[in-house]
C-alpha cells in the first residue's frame, strides 16, 4: 500500500481541542508538513501565543515556549540571537500580534529580525469568547460591538502586513487564507518561503492567514470557508504584499 | 485503487472534506465517536482519485490516503 | 588594579566577567550608564545587545534568551521594573534563570530620579501575579555591587528563577574604585530544560499555562518548596558591631551605609549602637534579627521609604524587642549626622523610659 497521505511526523499523535472547522487544525498540520519537509525537526523552535494557537506546543513536535501574550516577537528575538542558526517562529492570533502586541511585532520587523511571524487572522478573539479583534471587519458583530464594529468608537480593521511592508527591516509578507483546497496550497508555499527567507538571513517574513473561526462567527464551517472568500479577502486581498529578493 | 483512512476519533464532523470533495464520495455517517460528533465516511461505492481535497481542508488531520 | 567606575557601568563589567552574553534594556534615569556600557561591551566581548523598544520587550527577550540556554540581563528603575513585572512572573512559572537590575528611584508613579527605596515590596513579594518569589541581592557599595552580580548569576541558574539585584539611583551613579580580577564565571550549570531544537532528542515544551488545576496545584508547591530551600540556604547578612550593641539600627543598601556613618559617629558618644544589614531581602533573615533580640530590646529601622522592610522586622521580631523607624521617601538622602542625631534622640528617650 502506497502512502499518498499521512500525518506529518512533526505532529504529535494527540488530538487537536479546536472547535470543528477551525482554521489553527489546518495551519498546524501545515507547518508540521513544512518542517518534515524541510527537515527542519531539529532546528525548528516554535513561540506560541496566548489564546487558542497556544497549545500548538501539544500538537507540534518540536521545541516550544509559551510566550506572555502578545510578546512572541520579543521572545522569538531573545532566542534567535542566542540560537542564529536555528529556524525560529513565533504563532500569534490578530490580538496577540495587532494589539496587545503591537510594539513587539512591530519594532522585530523593524529590526529586520531573522524570525518569522505566522500571524492568524480570524478577527475575533477566539478563546475569551469571540470579543473584537483589532482585524474585526467594519460592521461585524462580536460579543464586544453587539452592533457590529463602529469606526467612531472602535477603529478600523488592522492590515498587518501592508504596515510592517513600509519597514525596511522586512523582506518576506505575504497574505493568504485557509478556505479552499487551492488557498490552503498556496498558504504552504507562503509559509516555506517565509522560512527560507529566514534561513538566507534576508529579513524578517511573516506570513497572514485569514482562517475562519465558525464557532464565534456563528457559522457553518462551509460558511466561514465561504464569508473568507467573500468578505474577508475585501478587506485583507490576498496576495504577496512585499518580498525582497 | 485509492483507500480513504478517517481516524473516526479525530474527526468531528464539520463536512467540510464532505463538501470539498470533488466526486462528492465522502459523507456524514451515522456513528457518533467518543467526543460525540457524527463522523466522516467514504463512500465505497464512489470513485476517489486521490486529489487529497479531503486532506487539505481536513482540521483535525484525521484523513490519511493511500493506493492499493 | 581597581578602576573607579559608576556603580552602573561595574555591574555591566562584572556581568560579562560572570558569563553573561546577552544584554537587553530601555533607557531610564537613574540607570542609563549600564545601558550605556552594554551597549560598548557586549559587542566588545562577543554578547547580544539590544535597545528593546520597551521594558516589556526587554524582559521578553531576556525570557527567550534564557529559554535558549545563555545567561541573559536587563536593568531598569522603578516605573520601568513595574513594566517587566509580567515578564518576571513568566520567568518565575516557566522555572528560568535571569538576572533583573533595579536602581529604584522615587516614587510612585513617575516620582523622581533620585535614590529612594520603595520598591521593597514589590521586589520581594513576587512583585507580578502569581504565587512566586524573586531572589533580592541589595549591595551598599560599588564594589559590593560588582562583586554580587556573579552570586546573582548563579543563584539563578542554581534555582532557575529570577533574581533581582536592588540598588537605588545613588549606588548606580556614584563612582567608586572597584577591583574586578576576582569576578568570573566559576560554574556550568546543567541546562536540560533549554530549547535548542529537538535534534536526536524528545521535543521539549516551556510553558506555564496548566489547565489541570492538580497540575497547576503542584506546579505551585514545587516552586514553594524550592523557596523553602532557598530560604534554608540563602540568607546573607552583615553585621557591624552588634556584640556588644545596646541598640540595633537594620538597614540595607545605601542606607545601611548612611546607617554605618551614623553608628561610628554614636559610638563616640558612646551609644552602644550596632547593625544589621540584610543582604538577601529574600530570603529575610527574620531568624538572625530574632535572634538579637534575646539580648538586645531596642530596634531602629532606617529606610528611604515611608515604612517597607520594617514590616519584616516586625514579622522576625514576633513582638519582641523595641522598633523605631525613621523613613525618608522620595528621593531623599539623609546624611549620616542626620540620621546619628535621630538615633541619639531615640535613645535617650528610651533610656528615661526605662529608667522611669
Amino acid at each position: 500500500m502506497k502512502k499518498i497521505y499521512t500525518r506529518p511526523n512533526a505532529l504529535k499523535d494527540t488530538h487537536f481541542h479546536y472547535c470543528p472547522g477551525c482554521g489553527h487544525g489546518i495551519i498546524n498540520r501545515i507547518i508540521a508538513e513544512v518542517i518534515d519537509e524541510l527537515g527542519l525537526r531539529g532546528k525548528a523552535i516554535c513561540v506560541a501565543p496566548a489564546g487558542c494557537g497556544m497549545l500548538i506546543y501539544n500538537y507540534l513536535d518540536i521545541d516550544t515556549l509559551e510566550s506572555a501574550h502578545g510578546r512572541g516577537a520579543a521572545v522569538a528575538t531573545g532566542i534567535k540571537r542566542v540560537l542564529p542558526e536555528n529556524l525560529i517562529f513565533s504563532y500569534q492570533g490578530d490580538g496577540d500580534l495587532a494589539a496587545i502586541g503591537t510594539a513587539e511585532g512591530f519594532h522585530a520587523a523593524n529590526r529586520g529580525e531573522l524570525i518569522t511571524v505566522i500571524f492568524v487572522n480570524n478577527g475575533v478573539y477566539g478563546m475569551t469568547g469571540g470579543q473584537m479583534a483589532p482585524t474585526t471587519l467594519k460592521e461585524q458583530i462580536t460579543t464586544t460591538t453587539p452592533s457590529g464594529r463602529n469606526p467612531v468608537n472602535a477603529g478600523y480593521p488592522v492590515k498587518v502586513c501592508e504596515v510592517f511592508s513600509v519597514l525596511d527591516g522586512t523582506s518576506y509578507l505575504e497574505r493568504v487564507a485557509v478556505s479552499s483546497p487551492a488557498n490552503i496550497k498556496k498558504t504552504k508555499k507562503a509559509i516555506i518561503k517565509a522560512f527560507q527567507h529566514q534561513l538566507n538571513r534576508t529579513g524578517f517574513s511573516l506570513v497572514e492567514i485569514l482562517s475562519p473561526c465558525p464557532t464565534n462567527w456563528k457559522m457553518s464551517p462551509l460558511e466561514a470557508f465561504k464569508w473568507i472568500d467573500e468578505v474577508m479577502t475585501k478587506q485583507f486581498p490576498l496576495g504577496v504584499i512585499k518580498e525582497v529578493k | 485503487m485509492i483507500e480513504i483512512k478517517i481516524d473516526q476519533e479525530r474527526c468531528k464532523g464539520c463536512s467540510l472534506c464532505v463538501e470539498f470533495c470533488p466526486k462528492k464520495a465522502l459523507f456524514i455517517s451515522e456513528k457518533l465517536n467518543m467526543k460525540g460528533y457524527f463522523v466522516a465516511a467514504f463512500d465505497e461505492k464512489k470513485e476517489c482519485t486521490g486529489c487529497i481535497s479531503c486532506v487539505l481542508v481536513c482540521p483535525d488531520v484525521a484523513i490519511e490516503v493511500y493506493k492499493n | 588594579m581597581k578602576r573607579l567606575m559608576s556603580g552602573n557601568a561595574a555591574v555591566g563589567e562584572a556581568a560579562i566577567l560572570s558569563g553573561c552574553t546577552c544584554y537587553f534594556g530601555y533607557p531610564i534615569t537613574p540607570q542609563n550608564e549600564l545601558t550605556e556600557y552594554m551597549a560598548k561591551r557586549m559587542p566588545e566581548s562577543g554578547g547580544i545587545f539590544i535597545q528593546a523598544e520597551s521594558e516589556i520587550a526587554a524582559i521578553n527577550m531576556v525570557l527567550g534568551a534564557s529559554v535558549a540556554g545563555a545567561r541573559a540581563m536587563t536593568s531598569s528603575s522603578s516605573p520601568g521594573i513595574s513594566l517587566k513585572q509580567e515578564g518576571i512572573s513568566y520567568l518565575a512559572a516557566d522555572e528560568l534563570p535571569a538576572v533583573i537590575v533595579n536602581m529604584v528611584r522615587g516614587g510612585p508613579g513617575m516620582g523622581n530620579i533620585s535614590p529612594a527605596q520603595s520598591d521593597y515590596m514589590q521586589a520581594t513579594r513576587g512583585g507580578g501575579h502569581g504565587d512566586y518569589k524573586t531572589i533580592v541581592l541589595a549591595p551598599s557599595s560599588v564594589q559590593e555591587l560588582a562583586d554580587i552580580v556573579p552570586v546573582a548569576f548563579d543563584l539563578a541558574d542554581m534555582y532557575r528563577n529570577p533574581v533581582i539585584i536592588l540598588g537605588d539611583g545613588m549606588l548606580g551613579q556614584m563612582m567608586e574604585p572597584v577591583e574586578f580580577e576576582h569576578i568570573k564565571k566559576t560554574k556550568d550549570y546543567p541546562k536540560d530544560y533549554i530549547l535548542t531544537g529537538a535534534e536526536n532528542r524528545p521535543s521539549r515544551m516551556v510553558r506555564s499555562l496548566l489547565f489541570d488545576t492538580k497540575e497547576e496545584e503542584e506546579h505551585n508547591w514545587k516552586l514553594f518548596r524550592k523557596f523553602q530551600r532557598i530560604e534554608n540556604n540563602e540568607i546573607r547578612y552583615e553585621t557591624y558591631l552588634v556584640e556588644d550593641a545596646e541598640l540595633v539600627v537594620i538597614a540595607y543598601g545605601i542606607a545601611a551605609r548612611i546607617a554605618k556613618g551614623a553608628i561610628k559617629r554614636l559610638r563616640q558618644e558612646s551609644i552602644k549602637a550596632g547593625l544589621l544589614r540584610p543582604i538577601t531581602l529574600w530570603p529575610f533573615p527574620y531568624k538572625q534579627i530574632r535572634e538579637l533580640a534575646k539580648t538586645i530590646n531596642d530596634f531602629f529601622v532606617f529606610e528611604m521609604s515611608t515604612g517597607q522592610m520594617v514590616e519584616d522586622v516586625k514579622l522576625s521580631l514576633e513582638g519582641r524587642g523595641h522598633i523605631s523607624f525613621y523613613g525618608r521617601p522620595g528621593g531623599v538622602i539623609p546624611t549620616p549626622i542626620e540620621i546619628a542625631r535621630i538615633i541619639s534622640r531615640h535613645y535617650y528617650k528610651s533610656q528615661k523610659v526605662r529608667k522611669s
